[in-house]
């Protein structure tokens, strides 16, 4: 491993610093004892976080964002695993045009996702409903469920399963004690990018949801439409911390290198 | 690549997801390109047929020139800056040791996971005309009165370079995990300059997750909506903020889904011929395994 040079910490300091900076600036505002955004420096209070608690929509749009990101990247595994398993094996006539089509959400902008699914649910009577945002839900997740899936599956020694075959597994064995145990972690990892996908979807989500079933991220939208206090501040630094939390516990879990890098 | 056991098998395999696909991607989007090619008699708001009409009308208006031009301006600045502050960042990265490298990948991969609304409102803080940056270059008196970046073009640059650069880091990461580390140790052998052995031996390698990243950077830059809405407000309008717009204020759905449209179209012709372009240079110049391209293109 060859070392860094002062010039590349001095860079990597400044990075990280304009990474941090509006986290921080969030935090610190998000204690202030005033009515409007400002920083807590002449003494922190926690009003905004008591106001909280008198403030139940954001428990409630937490609760959708964390059903819809479970389900909606369970579903998109489910249907990217076996996809991914045909585009690495085998090259088959369309083997191209299939994995564009999978791919093909990426291209797509979300704003003209949500305008299809506002007028497609509209239509079909989902508009507003949990499964009408799950299933949009999966389509914006899938790409990143696939490309990790196909990551792994890609890097998937054939020979290992051979040799279980061989050995007088059946194909099923062999693909669940064998097969599937490798793929693990990389599917892991494309469950977890699909479910921070989908926490983290606004646009979309803004033209489909409905009063009663609304995202965390877009009530947040919503109310900073509307104004700018320090409450939003709170659900940020809330967020925040969630995120953190989750952030170190796949660490430990997983190592993060691993989850991003897809690597097994 | 193995035999496979049966003609059918990779259909059937991959059959499920573009089923869905079908269902819930291909109908609304054609539903979507149906609506922005109806027709309305304007007196009695019948449907009449296809017809250009809403294409024609946004092409032909300046209004509408305007914001696709900032949104194009937007996203290259945005796609550009982030590849060259992430690739860097991924490269030192990716030279670290064991506690600081796994310590730098949560802080700079971290906000990756925070929502995007969060991490524009800190924009918002700090950028408003009562922000920190106001205040600072106040103090230092490079100003004389408040600084506001809000409802400015920088100021969403910055917010959005701030949401993206995590993607090309990621990406480049990814290709870098890729490479031969005895490639550089041998260059570094034979006396190449640290500068030389990035430039020539670790670039050529990482070309593919540049690539990818720049290419997300640019795609998810032209889509944005939060960071827009948020820092660039009612003043400058983009083209997912116009549609948003078209939909919920002025309840224009026809425009709405016009522009939803161009914008698709847009996307897909920049972005498929910016793959096109390197895809062909670099497999000239490299001959890189078509493996290895397939990885890169969406």
């Amino acid at each position: 491993m060859r070392r860094n040079g002062l010039l590349a910490w001095g860079f990597h300091g400044l990075f990280v610093a304009f990474i941090a900076a509006p986290l921080i600036a969030i935090v610190l505002v998000s204690f202030t004892g005033k009515g409007y955004l400002s920083m807590p420096f002449d003494g922190a209070s926690l009003r905004w976080y008591r106001a909280l608690l008198t403030a139940p929509e954001f428990g409630a749009a937490l609760r959708v964002s964390l059903v819809l990101g479970v389900c909606s990247a369970s579903i998109a595994l489910v249907l990217a695993v076996p996809a991914a398993l045909a585009l690495s094996r085998w090259s088959f006539p369309g083997h191209a045009t299939v994995q564009g089509i999978l791919m093909s959400p990426l291209l797509i902008p979300n704003v003209v996702l949500g305008v299809a699914f506002l007028r497609f649910f509209t239509d079909l009577g989902l508009s507003g409903t949990l499964l009408g945002l799950v299933c949009a839900h999966v389509v914006v997740v899938m790409p990143y469920a696939l490309r990790l899936s196909l990551a792994a599956t890609g890097g998937f020694d054939l020979a290992l399963e051979q040799a279980a075959l061989s050995l007088g597994a059946s194909a099923f064995t062999a693909f669940r004690r064998v097969t599937l145990r490798l793929l693990l972690p990389g599917l892991a990892s494309g469950w977890i990018l699909a479910f921070i996908h989908s926490f983290d979807e606004l646009t979309m989500s803004t033209f489909i949801a409905s009063p009663s079933l609304t995202p965390l991220p877009v009530r947040l939208y919503l109310r900073i439409e509307d104004s700018i206090d320090p409450m939003v501040a709170a659900v940020s630094t809330l967020m925040i911390v969630g995120a953190l939390a989750l952030v170190i516990a796949l660490d430990r879990l997983y190592g993060l290198d691993r989850i991003f890098a897809g690597r097994p | 690549m193995a035999d496979h056991p049966h003609r059918l098998t990779p259909y059937a395999l991959s059959g499920p997801a573009l089923l869905f696909y079908g269902l819930l991607l291909g109908v609304p989007l054609l539903s979507t390109l149906l609506l922005s090619l109806r027709a309305f008699d304007a007196g009695e708001a019948t449907r009449t047929g296809l017809s250009l009409t809403h294409y024609l009308a946004i092409l032909s208006d300046p209004y509408f020139h305007a914001i696709f031009a900032r949104t194009f301006m937007l996203s290259a600045t945005v796609a550009l800056l982030c590849v060259l502050i992430g690739t860097p960042e991924a490269y030192i990265l990716s030279r670290m040791r064991a506690p600081w490298r796994s310590l730098f990948l949560i802080a700079t991969l971290g906000p990756f996971l925070i929502s995007v609304v969060v991490r524009t409102l800190g924009w918002a803080v700090l950028l408003g005309g009562q922000g920190v940056l106001s205040t600072v270059l106040q103090a230092l008196g490079l100003a004389d009165g408040p600084v506001s970046l809000l409802y400015t073009m920088p100021g969403m640059i910055i917010a959005l370079v701030h949401v993206l650069v995590p993607f090309v880091v990621i990406s480049v990461w990814v290709s870098l995990q890729n490479c031969d580390p005895d490639v550089e140790r041998a260059g570094a052998s034979l006396g190449a300059s640290e500068a030389m052995i990035f430039r020539r031996l670790v670039l050529p390698q990482i070309v593919p997750g540049i690539v990818s990243g720049s290419v997300i950077a640019f795609s998810l830059a032209a889509t944005a909506f939060a960071t827009p809405s948020i820092i660039g407000g009612r003043r400058l309008k983009v083209v997912a903020t116009a549609v948003y717009d078209a939909f919920f204020g002025t309840l224009d759905w026809s425009t709405g889904a016009t522009l939803a449209i161009l914008l698709l179209l847009a996307n897909l012709l920049i972005v498929m011929s910016y793959h096109r372009l390197v895809d062909r240079r670099h497999r000239a110049r490299h001959r890189v395994p078509t493996a290895a391209l397939q990885e890169v293109s969406p």
